[in-house]
């Protein structure tokens, strides 16, 4: 066959993790048994169901994973229900890697880390964190602030109680939005819960998670003493292609498929506000 | 240079279509539109402006891209890709629409290239065709091209009872070569002088002296935030009429099709016009048609030429202009943003 | 034409300068002198550009779904043939008339550069209308045209009147012409069932699928076209040229039939110049056959001959026995 990037190649799902009433974690490899391709940190794929339709996703696992791909999905659309109610064994198709990766290499290396999610806005910083921890020397300490909705809504806390909270070096937060029955931590929103914590400016920070947990978390941190030029976020468009040529992820002169999604919040700033 | 009588093109047409397809401007139900050549099919040359712009001869509104066949829980993607290897002429195509084929190539040939637009692109000569007759919605001048020769693999001129031909590379030479015998040599004389005469037209257009000069990456948060657009776009009926008419419009959808025979997975145009073009399941980054409006002469004027080396997805072909339902067009918005030259 | 457009503009501005309305509904100047768009006027100001001439042949009523939904009142110039389209939208409860002050204004046909263009005129720059005659200046020379020859398709065949006013400006009637609109439909009634396949086999083989007839059309006012429902399974966007996908726009003439008032707005707006107003007469023609003459739009209420069902009304088998 002749190959083109916008042809898919086929992905056997060979576990299925249910999160939360409404995200599930897929492990997808190739029909070889082999990891689809590789990848680096924050970068995404285009899963695609047959006569429903294809959509971009974060890739959840860490490059350093050398077996398997792996992608925590919330049920919202069309795709992802179809995804939800498969099986394991079930083959999709599978495209990537897109985008601009976190510059864990570049940037990120000897630096005190604080990462900042809502949601299922975790999903594609636990590609980094686990990255950030495989490679444990080589950074400074890590923060993690991770917020839901409510306790059952936290994805994968079992990864986060038993690895990442036992990581040297690291401190772990969670919160939700309302108190509940079992829950002893914290109560509150994401934006003001990292003003209490107080964390240190200097360190760089990654936000992913719902717009407007954002836009207040970055108010926060500005006020904070953070520098714009060392907060990264990703965003998230509606994606075609995947490869800069469909012409919809655009954010001013910027695909977020091929430019992003990982942006600098003083890169943003030069953008027009439309994302 | 040579040239062949008016009279005698149908023979050439039926020469060129002999070794390779022909995609020429064609009547039919009384419009004129880029279609494939074949006897008895009324062509028109004369038509100085096709309804649809010829890139659909790489770039087809709609197209299969693949299968994918589905039993069980196994999926098989299937290559449905039927390989043209036959060579193809596009001819008449006029100079603004030559330089939107650059615009697009820009895009689908830059990596990772797109081979299906690839594979065509490589098989077609262009011959192109000047214009001597400008109207007033023409302004490819404003973007520096010279609609009296335009380039292309041929160059062809039509005047009097001649259509003149010159071939401007070893494609154009070819092509000359396998139709030598239907033409003679001549002088440029004729040529030349029609040039001068559509240059004297040329000046003389309405739309002449557009000033395209605030339209660079500097002025991009200042011209996508000017309270003029909505204005400019109240009128707009967010249709597909200026997207799909344009030459240089290259955004696409992707989507599946049920057969019974398994999952087609297509590729056509789109609209940024459209109110779904951007819509996602959670949301929708455009959700007004003054955003939408916006986003498409933004993306021909700014975002685009930032992304080329200042290169224009605009074209001046003035398709937009004539075939708005409401009238709004790229020029009313160069007009207003940027104003004329004195 | 310039009289009446100086009445408009007079009577605009005392409306917004008394406060009486927000903003007036009307056109604006273009970049030549054929190109007029529809316009919101908000200001005394902003009316500087403001233009009624022979190309102002968009119809304003659909805008008036929006402009009735803003804040204060919308004042709107309405031709003839708008008027009906207003009516069927108040009837359909999408304007809310209250919201609105209708100013009829006198139409005396609106020409279709297109066909001056399609006459050999190129780089068009005047056009002076003098009753018949229509003196065309272009770069090339002059022309002049006859008026009938050059009028948009829905104005040939109109001896439409005002159906709704707040107030008028009709300074001359048109004339009551004697003309058939059927004629084109009755011309294609006349073909054979191949001859007429053919037909609209080549016409709707044109079609770009760009969605300017339905999003012109005052008819077409879903708030969500099923068409653009990717849930809907149908591939809307592919412009395949098998029939099947052409049936968008048999479908789109069903769904209006019983609606449309024959405002022609779907054949002016077509950049293939799809006569696709004769699909509408059609129904529109066997509708006044099978039920009764009724002309959608003359009247904001009462029922329409698909919405009332009456005994005497044809059965689809009497409907197949007569073969129509």
């Amino acid at each position: 066959m002749n190959f083109d990037a916008l042809i898919p190649k086929i992905g056997v799902i060979t576990d299925i993790r249910k999160d939360t009433h409404d995200v599930k974690t897929f492990r997808v490899v190739g029909t070889d048994g082999k990891k689809p391709f590789e990848h680096l940190p924050g970068q995404c794929a285009m899963l695609s169901v047959p006569g429903v339709g294809e959509a971009m996703f974060s890739i959840t696992s860490s490059p350093t994973n050398r077996e398997y791909m792996e992608f925590s999905i919330k049920k919202c659309g069309c795709v992802t229900d179809v995804l939800h109610s498969m099986e394991v064994g079930q083959q999709i198709a599978i495209r990537g890697p897109y985008g601009r990766n976190f510059p864990v290499e570049e940037e990120f290396k000897g630096k005190d880390l604080l990462f900042i999610a809502g949601g299922i806005g975790l999903a594609p910083l636990r590609s980094v964190i686990n990255y950030v921890r495989h490679y444990r020397a080589n950074y400074g300490k890590i923060v993690i602030v991770y917020g839901a909705r409510s306790k059952d809504d936290l994805v994968d806390i079992d990864e986060i109680k038993n690895e990442w909270m036992k990581e040297v070096n690291t401190e772990v937060y969670l919160t939700i939005d309302r108190a509940q029955e079992g829950w002893e931590g914290n109560v509150g929103f994401v934006p003001a819960y990292v003003k209490e914590i107080g964390v240190d400016p200097s360190m760089t920070a990654v936000l992913c998670g719902p717009p407007v947990m954002i836009k207040f978390t970055l108010q926060g941190l500005l006020e904070l003493g953070f520098e714009k030029s060392r907060v990264y976020t990703t965003l998230e468009l509606r994606m075609k292609c995947g490869v800069g040529k469909c012409g919809r992820c655009n954010v001013g002169d910027k695909f977020v498929c091929k430019d992003g999604p990982v942006f600098r919040m003083d890169e943003l700033d030069e953008l027009p506000d439309e994302y | 240079m040579y040239r062949i009588k008016k009279t005698d093109l149908n023979a050439l047409y039926a020469a060129i279509a002999k070794t390779s397809g022909l995609f020429i401007p064609i009547r039919r139900a009384d419009e004129v539109n880029f279609a494939v050549w074949g006897e008895g099919k009324e062509v028109s040359l004369e038509t100085l402006k096709t309804v649809k712009s010829p890139k659909n001869a790489f770039f087809p509104q709609t197209e299969n891209m693949m299968k994918f066949k589905t039993e069980g829980k196994s999926v098989e993607v299937v290559d449905i890709r039927t390989e043209d290897k036959r060579p193809f002429v596009v001819f008449g195509v006029k100079a603004c629409d030559v330089k939107a084929f650059e615009v697009l190539d820009r895009v689908f040939l830059a990596e990772p290239v797109d081979t299906f637009y690839q594979s065509r692109r490589n098989a077609i000569t262009v011959v192109s065709l000047a214009c001597s007759r400008p109207e007033e919605s023409c302004f490819c001048t404003a973007f520096g091209i010279d609609p009296t020769a335009p380039e292309g693999d041929v160059t062809t001129w039509l005047d009097g009872e001649y259509l003149y031909w010159r071939a401007n590379n070893q494609k154009g030479e070819a092509l000359t070569e396998k139709l030598a015998s239907l033409l003679e040599k001549c002088g440029e004389e004729a040529v030349e002088a029609q040039r001068s005469q559509t240059k004297e037209i040329l000046k003389r257009l309405p739309l002449a002296a557009l000033d395209l000069s605030r339209f660079k990456e500097e002025n991009l948060n200042e011209l996508f935030n000017d309270p003029r657009w909505a204005e400019l776009s109240e009128a707009c009926l967010g249709c597909g009429a200026c997207t799909f008419v344009c030459p240089t419009c290259q955004c696409f959808d992707i989507r599946d099709f049920k057969t019974n025979s398994g999952v087609i997975r297509y590729r056509c145009w789109d609209s940024c016009m459209y109110s779904d073009f951007t819509l996602m399941a959670h949301g929708n980054s455009r959700t007004t048609q003054m955003q939408r409006y916006r986003q498409r002469f933004m993306h021909k004027l700014v975002y685009y030429p930032a992304q080329n080396g200042g290169l224009y997805s605009c074209v001046g072909c003035g398709r937009c202009v004539n075939k708005c339902p409401q009238n709004l067009n790229i020029v009313k918005v160069i007009k207003t943003l940027g104003g004329e030259k004195s | 034409m310039k009289e009446v457009e100086s009445k408009m503009l007079e009577r605009a501005k005392v409306l917004l300068e008394s406060g009486e309305v927000a903003r007036v509904i009307g056109w604006r100047k273009g970049a030549f002198c054929h190109d007029p768009e529809p316009a919101s006027f908000e200001s005394v100001d902003e009316l500087k550009d403001f233009v009624y001439d022979y190309f102002c042949g968009a119809n304003l009523s659909k805008y008036l779904i929006a402009e009735s939904k803003k804040e204060g009142k919308t004042a709107v110039f309405l031709k003839p043939c708008d008027t009906y389209s207003f009516n069927q939208l108040v009837k359909e409860h999408r304007i809310n008339r209250e919201k609105i002050h209708v100013i009829a204004v006198e139409c005396m046909a609106k020409l279709d550069i297109g066909k001056i263009k399609a006459k050999g005129l190129s780089a068009v720059t005047g056009v002076e209308v003098d009753g018949e005659q229509v003196k065309v200046q272009t770069l090339y020379g002059e022309a002049v045209l006859s008026k009938t020859e050059i009028v948009l398709a829905k104005c040939a065949t109109c001896n439409k009147t005002h159906q709704v006013k707040d107030e008028e400006i009709v300074l001359h009637e048109r004339p009551v012409r004697d003309v058939n609109r059927f004629a084109e439909v009755e011309a294609l009634e006349q073909m054979t069932a191949e001859e007429r396949f053919k037909f609209w086999r080549e016409q709707l083989s044109k079609c770009i699928r760009c969605n300017a007839c339905r999003n012109v059309c005052p008819a077409c006012s879903c708030i969500k076209c099923v068409f653009d429902n990717p849930q809907s399974g149908v591939a809307a966007k592919a412009n395949d040229d098998k029939f099947e996908e052409q049936l968008f726009h048999i479908i789109r003439a069903y769904h209006v039939a019983g609606r449309c008032t024959d405002c022609g707005e779907c054949s002016r707006v077509c950049p293939q110049g799809i006569p696709l107003h004769l699909l509408n007469r059609k129904f529109i023609k066997d509708i006044d056959e099978t039920y009764g003459e009724f002309q959608a739009g003359e009247s904001a209420e009462g029922k329409t001959p698909l919405t009332e069902y009456r005994e005497s009304d044809l059965e689809p088998k009497d409907v197949l026995k007569e073969g129509k």
